[in-house]
């Protein structure tokens, strides 16, 4: 059985596409098999992120519209050979989905013995963002320790906890994870910037990761490999943490503090 | 004045932050769910107390409450002093 996960926001440009990217790899390194759909449709990026822009033909809405089959529209990772992306249409709008369709496309997948997919949420609340989460399993919500985020996340648990197929249903509901991205652990111990604690505690979810700021994320989006495969970066093992807790494992949350300078460090302004 | 200055530096920012949106949060949450005539609904019945008693816009509270398959309507104002 596919469990399917949302990584979703609400706020734009918090670190939507580069997480599922980031977890999608990390899961299939695992050797689950995994999915990572664009729900952004008309404003597809996903493939860039991932490294196969050029290799998309057919897309989400080609599949839902019975253009090409599941098949012909799933672009495999030349990293890893478990994993698989489906495009969003850079031509079409967002009406062109349907719940239908959508199910149709996810139901093929999980039978097909896919282990994880991955939908990639737009940002907003709109028609992508709604079916995006509609039929998800697990929601992994991504925050950047800043009010408009933090409030707009807020509405994004309110939607998860009313507009979803769990919530309706009555089966428990969506499980939520909180994954906190940009974290400067230097300017939370100037006071400048709230911790994971107080967005924690505004929000009251589990934490299941924190992601430094660092500008290895642009470098890896540059290059179109996702930053969790640059094995010397602090955010790709951020990013690996997060992988294991959501797989279930107990991890100390890492690079949350500001490292301690050493006496020398400190006195040559090291 | 400047060692006064000191001792009454502003709060860090991210405490501003934090108590804002705890705040606006839980009003959002409280709001979440209920029918959409809520806030039209304590306008209007503010205009009416606003009739009779001097109140503050603040003071009157509407809360919706569900509890054991029922819902009740929960009105509070808070009259000024005298």
């Amino acid at each position: 059985m596919a469990e399917i996960i949302v990584v979703t926001s609400g706020k734009g440009g918090v670190g939507k596409t580069t997480t599922s990217a980031s977890i999608a790899c990390g899961l299939a390194r695992r050797g689950k098999r995994v999915a990572v759909i664009d729900f952004d449709i008309g404003l597809r990026n996903l493939d860039l992120i991932m490294g196969c822009e050029r290799r998309v033909v057919y897309d989400f809405v080609n599949v839902i519209h019975g253009e090409c089959t599941l098949k012909q529209a799933l672009i495999r990772d030349k990293r890893l050979d478990s994993l698989y992306v489906l495009a969003a249409s850079q031509t079409r709008d967002k009406d062109a989905l349907t719940a239908d369709g959508v199910q149709r496309v996810l139901q093929e997948l999980t039978d097909d013995g896919f282990d994880f997919i991955l939908c990639d949420s737009p940002a907003g609340i709109e028609k992508g963002a709604h079916l995006a989460m509609y039929f998800a399993d697990r929601a992994i919500v991504v925050v950047n320790p800043e009010v408009s985020s933090v409030r707009d996340s807020d509405r994004i648990l309110g939607l998860l906890a009313s507009k979803t197929k769990r919530a309706e249903n009555g089966h428990g509901g969506v499980r939520e994870h909180l994954l906190l991205t940009r974290y400067s652990p230097r300017r939370v111990a100037t006071g400048e910037m709230m911790s994971v604690a107080d967005v924690k505690e505004i929000l009251g979810l589990d934490v299941v990761g924190v992601i430094p700021e660092s500008a290895d994320v642009l470098t890896a989006s540059n290059a179109g490999m996702p930053v969790i495969l640059n094995e010397q970066s602090i955010v790709a093992r951020a990013y690996e943490d997060a992988v294991g807790r959501l797989l279930g494992e107990t991890i100390p949350l890492r690079y949350i503090e500001e490292p301690k300078k050493g006496f020398f460090a400190r006195l040559f302004g090291g | 004045m400047r060692l006064l200055d000191f001792f009454r530096r502003p709060p860090p920012s991210a405490q501003v932050a934090k108590e804002r949106l705890r705040i606006i949060v839980a009003q959002e949450r409280s709001a979440r769910g209920g029918p959409d005539y809520l806030p039209l609904l304590r306008r209007e019945l503010l205009e009416v107390i606003r009739k009779y008693v001097n109140v503050d816009p603040d003071a009157v509270h509407i809360n919706l409450d569900r509890a054991a398959g029922q819902e009740v309507l929960e009105l509070s104002v808070a009259l000024p002093e005298r």
